[in-house]
């Protein structure tokens, strides 16, 4: 069993939780996962870690409230455990002096986004960092964000209601179109990497995606993860999570994180018929 | 220590009658009915009584040359512990099976007996064999049937102090810390999943072989001395090298299996519904998917179900899709039903159940609409010379293209040795298809480093990863005794 030791509820459906995990701390690195179960009868889910600490033992993640199981977990509470934590999995991202790279992150892709900018900033790096989201009450880490040596903060929303209206895409152009960027990272909804990767392209900046297809095993065993990659079938948990993002085939890629939407909508609504949280 | 002499002509002890084989036809197994049976996930096989397994033991010659031992991988004494069943002694039959193998209870359910120790039996020559691996079955029930202090534990070695990690807890993994305790070392298993066993968990079906089953033997196990971490990657959570030095461990069994499914690299394999056998029967079995949302893991439950290979991983897979309900499962095969690398008897039930046979066909493109499987394109296959593997290789017949509708596609044509414990342990000696290589005893070019089981051999069975496991346990122990003798 794995502790929890750590809640913190960033907006209405985003959770920061901490598990005390020392054997996967210790080995934690920017871009990997972890595979968890929140119960003997839990599904096998894979969140990114958003921040991790060797010495004290603990590992974070940040996990928007969609389904089942994300929303059982939102009960969890400090003190409360889970049955599962395996990893870190999948293959860190590549971290080193590229000079002027852009780091997007999307809604929760924030949370991936947030130690892929500090340690591309450590490496030396001049970081941008564009963090989107739907609205306001959607953005997330933006103090910590602000906290990181970075070059520049950019702040979007879809409404306007924080930073820029728009979408994370138009900041990107920019830098583009000035050479401001030699290197783009988008972390966040298929769709909005999708978008992130061609604008890129159309500059000739290379864009490296993180991607979230569905996974069970996380070891390479099941090949429910698969994602064309430049044509090639890849599996997203042991050649990934990190691929170049002009070569993927996002609309793959969205239409398999849809295969079990009818399944994951009736168990949550199963699920939330029980739950206090729903009247 | 042999309960009866032979019966070849020679008078037998004293004290014991001597043994009057029974010329009764082999006795059959009693089997729930295929309708029944195809509804649920509940064992299909249900297992001899004490009374059938009297009277198939009696039928056993009680060989002076018992040529069965020989046909069994791990040479378990099968005159000895048949003798033991028909003198009644169960207890000392069990002890017998469990000097050779720690999970008979296992090994008579999946063993492909047929071609092991069955086919080495003399009654075979003429007739039907003994049904060794309904009473190794038998006698690995009524152990497990015993109060845990009734039970059978093999005798445990003085501790000798040194630590053997293990990797992976498939039977490989499992056979290899079974022999290792025995031999007073201390040992930890470490499995990447969240429960042990390997393919016996996730892989072989709960009608074929329950997960109680697997559960109880390996709990016999860590009641030994096992140590079994789960969530552990060997690779990721810790690499090899640190399981030597950090870690403390004095040696390194890998049993990581050949977990890597393969596809069939033909169009349309990306579309939902289209699964490996793997993640279709790890969904199933592991997850629990059948129990879905009781349990929280889905799987896409077809109308009509294809299933493409022939071997007891597609016999599973199609058999598993017709107990989540699909209206009609086709078996899609290259060959012919004789080629099939199945074991017969799964065959036999998969036919029973309603599986049907597509011989002599192969995929060529998967169709679907909206992201979602609409069917398959196969085409016709004819039998041409032998090749290599002796078999008549197939070839395809021209523009015989023709459409099976279906709405899931199960993929059970292989699988190849997974890449994550290589990837860590760059110095492992590996072949040019990524297998672990070992001189006969297991031991690979890295000192106190052994290796058995699939990742070895590649896809194999049960008893043979049991059996270099054990093999390997031996030659660690031997290692190991030298290194005392060094420091
Ligand atoms: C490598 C990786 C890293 C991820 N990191 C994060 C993270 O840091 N924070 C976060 O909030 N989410 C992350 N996700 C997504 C997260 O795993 C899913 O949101 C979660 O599994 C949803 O489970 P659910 O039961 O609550 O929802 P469900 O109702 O089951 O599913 C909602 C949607 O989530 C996706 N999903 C469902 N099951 C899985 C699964 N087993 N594996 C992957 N995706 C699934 C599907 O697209 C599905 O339609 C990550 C996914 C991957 C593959
Ligand atoms: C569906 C199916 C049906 C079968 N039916 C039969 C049958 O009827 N009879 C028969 O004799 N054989 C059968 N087989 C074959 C048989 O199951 C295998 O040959 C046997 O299980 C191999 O044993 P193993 O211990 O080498 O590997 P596995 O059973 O594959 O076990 C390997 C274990 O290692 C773990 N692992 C892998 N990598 C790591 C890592 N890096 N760190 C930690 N752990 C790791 C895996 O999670 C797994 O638990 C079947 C196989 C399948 C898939
Ligand atoms: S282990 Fe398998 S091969 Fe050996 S005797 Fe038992 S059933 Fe036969
Ligand atoms: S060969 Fe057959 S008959 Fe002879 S001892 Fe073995 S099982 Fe009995
Ligand atoms: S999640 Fe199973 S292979 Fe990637």
């Amino acid at each position: 069993m794995f502790e929890i030791v750590h809640k913190r509820q960033l907006s209405e459906a985003v959770f920061e939780m901490g598990v005390r995990a020392p054997r996967v701390a210790r080995k934690a690195r920017a871009g990997q996962f972890f595979i968890m179960r929140t119960t003997d009868r839990g599904e096998r889910v894979p969140f990114t870690f958003s921040d991790w600490s060797a010495e004290g033992g603990w590992i974070r993640f940040i996990f928007m409230r969609v389904g089942k199981t994300t929303h059982e977990l939102s009960h969890f509470e400090v003190g409360d455990s889970v049955a599962d934590v395996v990893g870190p999995l999948g293959i860190p991202t590549h971290v080193e002096d590229v000079g002027r790279i852009a780091v997007i992150g999307g809604g929760v892709g924030a949370a991936v986004a947030y130690p892929v900018a500090r340690a591309m900033a450590d490496a030396g790096n001049e970081v941008t960092v564009v963090l989107g989201a739907r609205n306001e009450d959607l953005l997330i880490l933006r103090e910590e964000f602000e906290a990181l040596p970075l070059k520049e903060l950019l702040v979007v929303t879809d409404d306007g209601s924080a930073g820029e209206k728009g979408l994370v895409t138009a900041p990107l152009k920019r830098l583009a179109e000035a050479g401001e960027i030699d290197h783009a990272m988008a972390i966040g909804p298929a769709i909005m990497m999708k978008f992130c990767a061609a604008t890129a392209k159309e500059h000739d900046v290379p864009c490296v995606v993180s991607l979230n297809p569905i996974m069970v095993d996380g070891t390479g065993m099941c090949g429910a993860c698969r994602v064309s990659v430049g044509g090639e079938t890849k599996f997203g948990c042991v050649d990934g999570p990190d691929f170049d993002g002009w070569e993927v085939d996002f609309e793959e890629l969205m239409s398999r994180q849809r295969v079990y939407v009818d399944d994951e909508r009736a168990a949550d609504a199963d699920y939330s018929r029980g739950c206090s949280c729903h009247q | 220590m042999s309960p009866v002499e032979p019966d070849a002509g020679a008078a037998g002890p004293a004290e014991k009658p001597r043994h009057r084989p029974s010329r009764a036809p082999r006795t059959p197994m009693p089997e729930r009915g295929a309708a029944e049976r195809a509804q649920d996930f509940d064992e299909v096989a249900l297992g001899y009584t004490e009374e059938m397994a009297r009277a198939e033991a009696a039928r056993c010659l009680q060989c002076r040359n018992a040529t069965c031992i020989e046909g069994c991988p791990v040479n378990i004494d099968i005159k000895s512990f048949i003798g033991h069943i028909i003198d009644g002694e169960y207890e000392k039959g069990v002890a017998v099976l469990k000097e050779r193998n720690a999970l008979p209870a296992m090994c008579g359910r999946v063993c492909p007996q047929e071609e092991q120790c069955e086919i080495a039996c003399v009654l075979a020559k003429k007739g039907e064999p003994v049904a060794i691996g309904r009473l190794e079955r038998w006698l690995g029930d009524f152990d497990l049937a015993c109060e845990l202090e009734k039970r059978c534990v093999p005798e445990i070695a003085e501790p000798t102090g040194f630590r053997c990690a293990i990797v992976g807890s498939g039977p490989a993994g499992l056979a290899c810390a079974g022999e290792l305790v025995r031999l007073g070392h201390k040992v930890t298993i470490f499995e990447s999943l969240h429960a042990p066993g390997g393919v016996l968990t996730y892989g072989i079906p709960e009608f074929r072989l329950p997960k109680a089953i697997v559960e109880a033997e390996i709990f016999m196990l860590t009641e030994m001395g096992v140590e079994i971490v789960t969530d552990a990657v060997i690779g990721a959570t810790y690499t090899l090298d640190e399981l030597m030095t950090e870690e403390g461990y004095d040696a390194v069994f890998i049993g990581s299996g050949a977990g890597l499914p393969v596809f069939l690299g033909v169009p349309g394999e990306n579309l939902n519904g289209v699964y490996s056998a793997n993640e279709f029967l790890t969904r199933v079995n592991l997850m629990g998917a059948y129990e879905f949302p009781k349990s929280d893991t889905p799987v896409a439950r077809g109308r009509k179900v294809a299933v493409i290979g022939g071997g007891n991983v597609a016999m599973d897979s199609a058999r598993t899709a017709l107990r989540l309900g699909a209206e009609e499962v086709f078996l899609v095969y290259r060959r012919t039903e004789d080629e099939m690398p199945a074991r017969r008897e799964e065959v036999h039930h998969a036919r029973e159940e309603g599986v049907e046979f597509k011989m002599l066909c192969s995929p060529s493109e998967i169709l679907g609409r909206d992201g979602f499987v609409t069917g398959l394109v196969a085409t016709r296959m004819a039998l041409g010379e032998p090749d290599d593997s002796g078999r008549r290789a197939p070839v395809c017949v021209m523009d015989s293209e023709f459409e099976i509708d279906c709405d899931i596609v199960i993929v059970a044509v292989g699988t190849r040795a997974n890449p994550l414990l290589a990837q860590a342990a760059p110095d492992l000696e590996r072949s040019s298809r990524g297998y672990v290589l070992t001189d006969d005893e297991g031991a690979t070019n890295i000192p106190g480093v052994f290796a058995g089981g699939d990742i070895v051999t590649g896809a194999a069975t049960v008893i043979l990863a049991m059996g270099a496991g054990k093999t390997s346990a031996h030659a660690m122990d031997r290692w190991l005794a030298g290194r005392s003798r060094a420091v």
